[in-house]
């Protein structure tokens, strides 16, 4: 491959995708103000986004390295109140200077709200994986068990972010086009280190940790930048969820959202990316739709919806484990290299 | 005189109360075509784990191009140049034929991580050649007919010709074969001792190899060295191995006083 030819098709990559993501954003905003989208609509397009990201990012240390971890959620909740923190602490710096409520002002708080909450996010992840990437299997989900709820009890008793009561007033910073750029981000990082040569090693990892280290892959190495970067999405999920929802409680980050993140990740075939994002997108609208079922009245008592949405949801699940029991993608992506695969062997 | 390419040193290898290997001493110089031999037990595959840093060796030391690797990590053992396969085949088996023999190649790649996510200029041109390095070999091996189809779905013979695909992507100066030969048929075994012969003679690798089938190592190896309850009993040139009584002893039990 010549320069020149690269750099084209760089730069048309690049520009499809910032076009798409611009009129995507456009179209968004057209409906939003037609009213084909109302605000309840729009808050599930953009709690999907959020999911995408905590799915993926977690796929990436669960599907793709195969380290077992179920603490996402304390992650995403590092990330949360760091970056919310940050902003209540500097947005009066902004609102001094008359910078506050203008758009580039707004755009420069949450630029800097996710970068906050993905390096500490990130840090904590270091922290956390260092020693516990020792242990395997059962041992390390246990670990990460542990620091979930290490981090849920933490922010609970500290009163500066509220404690109990939760944090509230958190300025709403999160659109489309910022969610969905970083989604993109994600999306492009995940799939280019899974294609490549180098990203090889992720997987060795996964399938062998001797014989990968008999190749000469420094396992240790890999394993704690997988499990840094997971973390690292996981908090920036965290902080735009902050900005676009205004309210954090420590009971968002509890054990049932990590165990949520997991089914995302485990119904869409584990270390499939398009796998993640299609199972992360049909279990947040599921989980919404589930919010209108009827009151059904059994045996003389009545059954409230928010009663029988988890029962529905575990049915759904069962079922779809039973129907695919590697996933909705096993460990294929879906496009066209699952297109290209099938191509090649019909050539053969 | 030629320096030995890897020394092992008075290695021995405890685990509690057992010991796999006592004592154990070998000089390998290059290009030379060794066979560790013993019966079941004998501590053969415990000495390339102590050669691969896999264990630790409770004493002894170990050499190799120079440098003393006692104690290091697999890794970086595998990165100065010892490649290997296993007993029980363990190929990446929801990879591809060719994915597996690019993680072998993956060793030498200069482009990192960092170059791998955003897709650089140096690292698509570097793949390229780790592509067509992977191509070749398995060319070479005789496997590129099947290079898009899973590891695992391979025929048994194959796996360990993948094995050593594998192994040879690595550019290793030193190749530990850990029965490459076992559960293939006649036909196959003719295959793999000329495979063995030609790495040896094209590649210029040393290799040392471990296996029960007496065609295969009396067959291409140069020198035997015979293990048994992890102490090495008697080296020597085939024929001399041959008719050591300590060996067949060894294999058949002392013949009655």
């Amino acid at each position: 491959m010549s320069v020149g030819r690269f750099w084209l098709l760089r730069g048309i990559s690049l520009f499809a995708a910032a076009g798409s993501l611009l009129a995507a954003n456009a179209l968004i905003a057209w409906l939003r103000a037609t009213g084909w989208v109302d605000d309840y609509t729009y808050r599930v397009i953009m709690l999907c986004g959020i999911n995408i990201l905590l799915a993926v990012s977690l796929n990436f240390i669960n599907g793709i390295t195969g380290q077992f971890s179920i603490g996402h959620a304390g992650f995403q909740g590092v990330g949360a109140y760091t970056s919310a923190a940050f902003t209540l602490a500097s947005i009066r710096w902004f609102q001094e200077r008359g910078l506050a409520g203008t758009s580039l002002g707004d755009q420069i708080l949450l630029a800097s709200a996710i970068v906050v909450g993905a390096v500490s996010a990130a840090l904590a992840g270091l922290l956390v994986g260092i020693p516990s990437l020792r242990l395997r299997g059962d041992y390390l989900a246990i670990a990460t068990l542990g620091f979930g709820e290490i981090i849920r009890v933490t922010i609970l008793n500290i009163e500066a972010v509220g404690g109990a009561r939760g944090l509230k007033d958190i300025p709403i910073l999160t659109n489309f086009l910022w969610l969905y750029l970083v989604v993109f981000l994600l999306l492009a990082l995940s799939r280019n280190l899974l294609v490549s040569v180098q990203g090889l090693g992720f997987l060795a990892v996964r399938d062998d940790e001797i014989v990968a280290e008999a190749l000469g892959v420094n396992t240790t190495r890999l394993k704690v930048i997988a499990f840094v970067l997971g973390a690292c999405f996981a908090g920036i999920a965290g902080s735009l969820y902050a900005h676009f929802d205004g309210y954090l409680n420590p009971d968002n980050f509890r054990l049932e959202q990590s165990i949520i993140i997991l089914t995302m990740v485990v119904l869409g075939g584990q270390g499939s990316v398009t796998g993640s994002v299609l199972s992360a997108i049909l279990l947040t609208v599921v989980l919404e739709w589930l919010r209108f079922l009827p009151t059904i009245t059994l045996g003389g008592r009545a059954f409230t919806p928010s009663e029988l949405r988890m029962v529905f949801f575990s049915l759904m699940l069962i079922l779809l484990m039973l129907w695919r029991p590697k996933g909705l993608l096993g460990q294929k992506e879906f496009g066209w290299m699952v297109l290209r695969q099938y191509w090649r062997l019909l050539r053969t | 005189m030629t320096e030995p390419i890897l020394t092992v040193h008075n290695c021995t290898m405890r685990f509690g109360g057992l010991t796999a290997v006592k004592n154990f001493s070998l000089q390998l110089m290059p290009q030379e075509l060794v066979g560790l031999i013993g019966p079941n037990g004998a501590g053969k595959t415990t000495v390339f784990n102590l050669l691969t840093g896999i264990y630790r060796p409770t004493e002894g030391q170990i050499i190799f191009r120079g440098r003393n690797i006692t104690g290091w990590k697999t890794y970086r053992i595998a990165r100065l140049g010892i490649a290997r396969t296993f007993q029980n085949i363990r190929l990446f088996r929801s990879l591809t034929v060719l994915e597996n023999v690019k993680a072998g190649a993956r060793i030498h790649m200069r482009t990192g991580l960092w170059d791998a996510a955003w897709r650089t200029y140096p690292m698509l041109c570097e793949e390229e050649q780790v592509h067509a390095e992977a191509w070749r070999i398995l060319q070479e091996i005789g496997l590129d007919d099947v290079a898009h189809y899973r590891a695992g779905d391979l025929p048994y013979g194959e796996q360990r010709r993948l094995e050593i695909a594998r192994a040879l992507a690595m550019h290793p100066y030193l190749l530990l074969l850990d029965e490459p030969a076992a559960g293939m048929n006649p036909q196959e075994t003719a295959h793999l001792m000329e495979l063995i012969r030609r790495l040896r003679d094209e590649y210029g690798l040393t290799i040392l190899l471990i296996e029960h089938d007496m065609k295969v190592v009396m067959g291409i190896c140069e020198r035997i060295v015979v293990l048994d309850y992890g102490e090495e009993i008697a080296q020597g040139t085939p024929e001399q191995i041959r008719t050591n009584p300590r060996v067949i002893a060894a294999y058949l039990g002392e013949a009655p006083a």
